[in-house]
């Protein structure tokens, strides 16, 4: 079959080949931006001209950058938001809707750009991810979308248990096991459901305790970008990478208990 | 600045709008009868001759098959998506429809796509806008159902453009809403909008801060509405006139038609009383009596209703708010005008609703609201921005059918995502894209948006290629993609094959019949002016034959202006505009002296001190000809 047939089989055969290449592409080129406006000739802010407003061409800089904030992970999320309404109020396409489609265009982009760097650095747990793609850590397989993108497809993913759960989620597993099999035969054990609901507070806790041990993990980052080694910042994001994986881990058993338990 | 109009109009499923910032306020434009509703609906009379809104009802009884109603739930759709619907609604597919084409339907003898029906609708609100400006108005903001998909959307800017208006925004229609409420009340807070229309639901939950009006979350269902409860009080008439009077009108479309028109005067109705009564008289003499109390009428709409409350939970549940966060709860839409849907609101927020806005206009004034942002502002919106989101995750399939979401709803629009493909083969040059919408873990269950297929990749061993693929929803919520192979740095061609919808060559097509329909309109209303024209000139004629200055014509120019007048009458039964002219003309030409006999002795009796006859000034030739030629071609 050729590669230029467009039959419907074809097209089925070419959808099988796509092989998304996504987790190693995310590394940006910083651009060098112009520091006058193109339209009058100012020294002009970030995205958009301080003297005349012209919205100024997009260039491809990482979500931090665009909001001039250091790659820091502590971050003042109120002060994100006004920024953003205010950068908004500068990029959005509404203000250019008169404009020629030169300058649309610019807004379209920059206005995306502004929206895409707003919703990512917004959620703390999908800044640090950012962050750590930025830095060129691999998420791998323990990240939300993989992990979903694998139930949906029924594929076994390979689950890497860790060690400190090792015990209790083997025992987990055993009464999710034991659950599974008195619902087919149609039966009700209280006691079980209430062990496996105190599993489920503990797997909880546990979640809640991996957010506040992720903060720990941003002090120490935050502090390493500004006076710290290589060697120092590479065992911080190791941590961080750890402390993600272990939280997407339990995140997915406590679905399997919510799911289990329906 | 000086700027064009831009007018914001409500496409509503039932009704219709169209409204402009009138100041500081924004104002519904009235259509010629005084009326700010246009029904949404489409009928064609016996010449083939298209009829808009209120005019248009009566089609639905008469002949229920030269009329259309609710079409606003078929923009976007395919055939195999409104098999339900058409259990529902008595739309009459055209017979030549070909699979995969866009959906026609029949009205009369011919037969239109939703788009160009919707088109019609538009054309008239545009026509009352030229009618109340006195000037052409070509630029429009356009509302469309929060929860609408790429198609829908897509739909509804064809529809505008064939109607001869450039589309510069589609408005979500609950955020419309809040910009109305936003600019009435001023107030900071966050609002949930629950907009309960004709055909469709919306439930949106702003953030309102200093004139920045946020969406941050949204959800709904296209195919909710006040048609779902004017079908179940059908069902049940239907039933019952089948079991008392063993009559089965489920094929009559006047039967229908006219059960349809009496449950909607019930519901309504009912919304104020305890109790109704329906009285319909059927086709064939019979006739068809019950009485409905609003206790039936709650108990049968109950599920329907309740479909309202999934989509809100998870439209709570997405902003990450409780009930108790939110500030206010404005109601949209004529359904929540019922007692029992208001009920509803109030327990699912535990709070009483906003209820001081106007249902049915509220939309088509926050639309209003939006064009004059986009017009560049005045005084009270200048601050007023609307960051809108996306209601719908966005995807592509990948391998074992499954829905790769890049997009996840209730981002902030514009968004955009970047992925990266490969080809597995060596010297493969084509790769296709299926880009779909929905929430649904598989492909298969998603709604297809549609296929790109890339080609012109330069063939390399297979895994070489980086072809970096931008989706970008831009500010009206509609699709745009690009691609570009990194390693030549080729742009690769992008083949749109939308799965529903019309191209770009058949909306130029439809505009352009539209133009030749619109000629044949024009050439209609010319024919309408020379008559009304011909009775002035003929009137003002009659008058002057009994001034005293006829009988200082000759008798030969008497004469002339007798058989002129003859010929004029002649012409005005006629249906030849030119004729009619000409006809005109002659008589105006013929009685020029006439006229200005009389203008003398009007003036000379002036002069004497007498009264002057009101009557002749006013209305015969000697005012100055009024029936003087006037130029135009």
């Amino acid at each position: 079959m050729g590669a230029g047939d467009a039959s419907a089989l074809n097209f089925a055969w070419q959808i099988l080949n796509i092989v998304n290449t996504e987790s190693k592409s995310s590394v940006i080129v910083p651009g060098e931006a112009s520091t006058s406006c193109w339209s009058c000739g100012t020294m002009r802010a970030k995205h958009f001209c301080s003297a005349c407003g012209k919205v100024q061409p997009a260039v491809p800089v990482d979500y931090f950058t665009f909001f001039g904030f250091p790659r820091k992970l502590e971050l003042d999320t109120a002060a994100l938001e006004k920024e953003f309404y205010a950068l908004s109020r500068h990029l959005h396409p509404d203000v250019f809707a008169q404009s020629d489609e030169q300058e649309r265009a610019w807004s379209l982009e920059q206005s995306s750009m502004l929206n895409d760097a707003y919703r990512t650095l917004k959620d703390p747990i999908k800044r640090t991810e950012y962050l750590l793609r930025l830095e060129g850590v691999e998420l791998g397989e323990q990240s939300k979308r993989a992990t979903e993108k694998a139930r949906a497809s029924g594929e076994v993913k390979k689950q890497v248990v860790p060690t400190d759960l090792l015990e209790e989620v083997f025992e987990l597993n055993m009464h999710l096991e034991e659950l599974r099999m008195q619902k087919k035969a149609g039966e009700d054990d209280p006691a079980l459901l209430e062990e496996i609901g105190k599993a489920k507070l503990s797997l909880e806790e546990k979640y809640d305790a991996l957010f506040n041990e992720l903060k720990q993990e941003w002090k120490k980052w935050d502090a390493a970008v500004d006076a710290g080694t290589e060697e120092t910042r590479k065992q911080i994001l190791a941590r961080i990478l750890d402390v993600l994986n272990r939280r997407n881990y339990i995140r997915n058993l406590v679905r399997d208990v919510n799911e289990a338990m329906e | 600045m000086a700027t064009d109009r831009i007018v914001g109009i409500d496409l509503g499923t039932t009704n219709s709008l169209v409204a402009y910032m009138q100041g500081d306020t924004p104002a519904v434009i009235p259509g010629e009868d005084g009326l700010n509703l246009v029904p949404s609906v489409v009928a064609l009379d016996g010449n083939n001759q298209v009829i808009v809104g209120s005019p248009a009802r009566s089609y639905l009884i008469d002949t229920p098959d030269h009329a259309v109603y609710s079409v606003k739930r078929l923009m976007g759709r395919g055939v195999e998506d409104i098999r339900e619907e058409l259990k529902l609604f008595p739309f009459r597919l055209a017979d030549d429809l070909q699979p995969g084409e866009v959906l026609r339907i029949r009205i009369g003898g011919r037969s239109y796509t939703p788009p160009e029906i919707s088109a019609l609708i538009l054309r008239q609100l545009k026509r009352n806008a030229e009618r109340f400006f006195g000037g052409p108005v070509t630029k429009a903001v356009i509302t469309v159902p929060a929860y609408f998909n790429d198609g829908q959307r897509q739909a509804t800017k064809d529809a505008g453009r064939i109607a001869g208006l450039e589309v510069l925004r589609l408005v979500n229609e609950p955020t419309a809403a809040a910009l109305a409420y936003g600019l009435d009340k001023r107030k900071n807070g966050i609002v949930a909008v629950y907009d309960l229309g004709g055909g469709t639901f919306d439930i949106s939950i702003l953030k309102l801060h200093d004139g920045i009006f946020e969406v941050v979350a949204t959800n709904g269902d296209t195919h909710l509405g006040g048609d779902d409860i004017d079908n179940l009080l059908i069902a049940i008439a239907l039933d019952d006139i089948q079991g008392d009077l063993k009559l089965d009108l489920r094929r009559s479309g006047e039967g229908v038609q006219r059960i349809r028109k009496a449950v909607i005067e019930a519901k309504i109705a009912l919304s104020s009383q305890a109790s109704t009564k329906l009285d319909v008289e059927l086709p064939g003499g019979h006739r068809y009596r019950r009485e409905i109390t609003r206790e039936m009428f709650e108990q049968l709409i109950q599920p329907v209703i309740a479909r309202t409350v999934g989509p809100t939970k998870q439209a709570l549940k997405d902003a990450g708010l409780k009930p108790a966060q939110i500030d206010e709860v404005v109601l949209v839409g004529g359904s929540t005008r019922i007692p029992k849907v208001r009920q509803l609101v109030q327990d699912l927020f535990g709070r009483t609703p906003h209820t001081g806005l106007n249902p049915d206009e509220v939309v088509a004034l926050g639309a209003a609201v939006q064009a004059n942002i986009l017009g560049g502002g005045s005084a009270v919106t200048k601050e007023m921005l609307l960051l809108d989101v996306t209601p719908l995750s966005l995807g592509i399939e990948v391998a074992g059918g499954v829905t790769d979401k890049i997009i996840l709803r209730n981002s902030t629009i514009p968004a955009s995502a970047t992925q990266y493909y490969t080809t597995q083969v060596d010297g493969q040059t084509n790769v296709a894209i299926h880009v779909l919408q929905g929430e649904r873990e598989l492909a298969r269950d998603c709604r297809s948006l549609a296929r790109f297929d890339l080609k012109g990749v330069p063939p390399m061993v297979a895994g070489m290629p980086r072809i970096e693929v931008k989706f970008l929803i831009d500010a009206n919520g509609i699709l745009h993609v690009s691609a570009r192979e990194q390693r030549s740095g080729k742009e690769a061609e992008i083949d749109v094959q939308p799965s529903y919808g019309l191209t770009d060559e058949q909306v130029e097509n439809m505009l352009l019949e539209s133009f030749d329909y619109a000629e044949e309109d024009f050439r209609q209303r010319q024919v309408i002016e020379a008559r009304r024209e011909a009775d002035t000139i003929l009137a003002a004629l009659s008058k002057g034959k009994k001034n005293p200055a006829w009988d200082e014509l000759t008798s030969a120019e008497r004469t002339n202006a007798e058989a002129m007048e003859k010929a004029l009458v002649a012409a005005k039964d006629g249906n030849d505009y030119q004729a009619i002219r000409k006809a005109i003309d002659a008589l105006n030409d013929g009685t020029m002296h006439l006229a200005e006999l009389m203008m003398d002795t009007a003036v000379s009796t002036a002069l004497k001190g007498k009264a002057m006859d009101q009557t002749d000034l006013e209305e015969g030739p000697a005012a100055g000809h009024p029936v003087a030629k006037a130029e135009f071609k």
